[in-house]
């Protein structure tokens, strides 16, 4: 352990080219709206920013620790409404209550999570619901501060940052993009550091974890934390796009389609949530121009991808082009005389999840 | 807060008889909800997120069941069994698939029949909120208790309750089948093996879960509005009162059921504002004093 620990040096070889993945997704990102003007695709996307930390995060928990959170958008709301309420105070500019609205998200996860934490599997899912349907309530009571059914209204003001003027919404989508790449980054980080390799023992095997002296409960409240800040920065991209903050952020709904969003987009690549909420995105998008039962189609779709692919989309494309990378393999290294060595079965590929 | 109109409801005996009975019809109902959610942890090891909805689904087939018949007792059966048949077939189509797999994807099953059963309430009832009113049959005046008004309905929910929890504990405990249930929750492969049918016992434990959140929504229709999602807050408060009472054990969840129903009838009156957090605060106690719940037997 000791070793292993020492092995990995902070600055690791796969940093330099996460950081130039992050580079380059950055300047697509920042090319897209200038390829494509429209405001409809910036708005698009700028709602993929912040439900895709809210999924990215949760995978933290859910993929990389083995913690399946059903409450994670309990974080993300409170980080929305802790920003827009520190915004309308007027006392403070956006960096400033950004961090605070985070820190304060942190601490409150710190409180839950402490409680949470401490339950397994099934337990944790309905003990963590439990307490975003209190935060929920507590922000649809509290009439007085949070505006309760109606959401915080009155608006968020944007200040300028640093001569940045963020009611240009090519600056205020600029600045999203850049906050929601660096958080990938930090979330990346976390994973592929000694802490990340740590959490997914726990997860494959708690009891070795828990023999070889790792405080199984400390770290899973650490990551919990994390998770719950990474969550609220989307909340804050949110809150400071639409301009204020609604109970529906904290709703139990706002949680499950984080989880299905993880589930679409596979637990075996470290984006797949990001791809999960690009597909979830779009497919809201049509269901609400065409029906007003929205539940009725998503409950539907959630069930046959559950019970007919019985995995991710983007899992299937992954399992797909593995099986077709090994047939490569095995046609271009023809051992004579032998038997074509048949393609990886999939179950082989189905166990395994975030590498 | 208020707390002096709490001193001054519990010194006077009318309001505290008041409260007392509120607190015992919303104690009851989640009782019998809990009991239900309980029983199918204990011997399928799945919390049914759906219950909730299960429980909906109850109120509206007693609404749609009392509004073709004029019978309450009609109401009654066709919410339990109704939601009980329904319990089964979700069971053995859809739940049953997702065995054994990953928690996910158990959630997801969940939240996606949610997603179906509330927008379909919808559509079938409308998005508005109904009420069934309460049957002729009750419509008698209030019992009059220690100068405190109880009406005659909340005493029949009340017995109605403690039948049914009384006739599931003798069931579980005391009859051969409670003995198979019993014996499947530890052992399913043994049970198997003896050459009983397990797949049928599973969908029956499930199908008996359903019938007691069926028959607490039948029992809630007359004294609750009527809405589509109406299931979300008693899922919410019946997993506090499992974590409260303890996962598996009947009593724990009568006796913690029984304390969050008074808690919110009083707590109504002290600090109608802090009522959930009251909840909560409960909660969060006892799993940090007593993490297995007042009267589980292992740790959670």
């Amino acid at each position: 352990m000791r070793v292993s620990l020492m092995r990995v040096s902070p600055l690791r070889a796969g940093l330099a080219r996460d950081v130039a993945v992050a580079v380059a997704g950055l300047a697509l990102l920042l090319a897209l709206p200038m390829l494509f003007p429209q405001p409809a695709l910036r708005d698009f996307l700028i709602y993929f920013f912040a439900y895709g930390l809210l999924a990215m995060s949760l995978n933290l928990l859910v993929g990389l620790t083995g913690l399946v959170s059903f409450g994670h958008a309990a974080y993300f709301a409170t980080g929305a409404y802790a920003f827009g309420l520190l915004m309308q105070s007027g006392l403070v500019s956006i960096p400033v209550a950004a961090l605070a609205a985070v820190g304060g998200t942190a601490l409150v996860a710190l409180v839950i999570g402490a409680i949470c934490v401490r339950l397994k599997e099934i337990y944790f899912s309905f003990i963590t619901l439990a307490f975003q349907m209190f935060i929920h309530s507590v922000i649809v009571t509290w009439v007085s501060l949070t505006g309760g059914d109606q959401g915080l209204r009155g608006g968020i003001p944007r200040p300028p940052i640093l001569g940045l003027d963020l009611n240009d919404a090519r600056v205020l989508y600029g600045t999203c993009a850049v906050v929601f790449v660096l958080c990938i980054l930090a979330m990346r980080q976390v994973a592929q550091s000694p802490f990340g390799y740590t959490l997914r023992m726990i997860r494959d095997n708690p009891a070795r974890a828990n023999f070889l002296g790792v405080d199984v409960t400390a770290m899973k409240l650490g990551i919990f934390v994390f998770a719950a800040a990474m969550a609220s920065v989307g909340g804050l991209i949110l809150a400071l796009f639409v301009s204020g903050a609604y109970p529906e952020f904290a709703f139990w709904t706002t949680s499950g389609e984080a989880i299905f969003m993880i589930m679409l987009g596979g637990m075996k690549v470290f984006l797949g949530p990001l791809a999960g909420t690009l597909l979830l995105q779009t497919l809201n998008h049509y269901v609400t121009i065409y029906t007003e039962h929205h539940g009725l189609v998503l409950g539907t779709v959630i069930l046959v991808i559950v019970l007919g692919l019985r995995r991710g989309l983007a899992d299937v494309l992954y399992d797909w082009l593995q099986a077709r990378r090994a047939r490569r393999a095995a046609a271009s290294d023809p051992v004579p005389g032998s038997f074509e060595p048949a393609p990886l079965a999939d179950g082989a590929l189905i166990k395994g999840r975030t590498v | 807060m208020n707390l002096e109109a709490l001193v001054d409801c519990l010194s006077s005996a009318s309001c505290a008889v008041t409260q007392v009975s509120t607190g015992l019809i919303v104690g009851m109902l989640l009782f019998l909800v809990t009991s239900g959610l309980s029983l199918i942890f204990g011997v399928l090891g799945i919390i049914n997120f759906t219950h909730g909805a299960f429980y909906m689904l109850g109120a509206y087939f007693a609404f749609t069941a009392y509004a073709l018949s004029g019978s309450f007792l009609a109401a009654m059966a066709a919410g339990a069994v109704g939601v009980g048949l329904f319990g089964m077939a979700f069971e053995r189509l859809i739940m049953s698939r997702v065995y054994g797999r990953d928690i996910l994807m158990q959630l997801l099953v969940c939240y996606a029949m949610i997603l179906i059963l509330d927008d379909g309430v919808k559509l079938l009832y409308g998005g508005e909120y109904r009420m069934m009113g309460m049957p002729d049959a009750f419509a008698l005046p209030p019992v009059e208790i220690a100068g405190g008004f109880v009406p005659g309905y909340y005493l029949f929910m009340v017995g109605i309750a403690l039948a049914a929890g009384l006739a599931l504990w003798l069931g579980i405990n005391g009859t051969r089948l409670g003995k198979i249930v019993r014996a499947l929750a530890i052992n399913p492969q043994m049970v198997g093996a003896l050459g009983i049918n397990t797949t049928l016992l599973y969908a029956g434990v499930f199908g008996l879960g359903s019938l007691l959140a069926g028959l607490a929504g039948a029992l809630a229709a007359p004294i609750r509005t009527l809405t589509p999602g109406m299931g979300l807050s008693i899922l919410i408060e019946s997993f506090i009162v499992t974590v409260i009472g303890g996962m598996g054990s009947i009593a724990g969840a009568f006796l913690a059921a029984l304390l969050i129903g008074f808690t919110r009838a009083f707590g109504a009156i002290g600090f109608p504002l802090f009522v959930d957090g009251m909840m909560f605060a409960l909660m969060a106690l006892v799993l940090i004093v007593k993490p297995s719940g007042l009267l589980g037997r292992e740790a959670a």
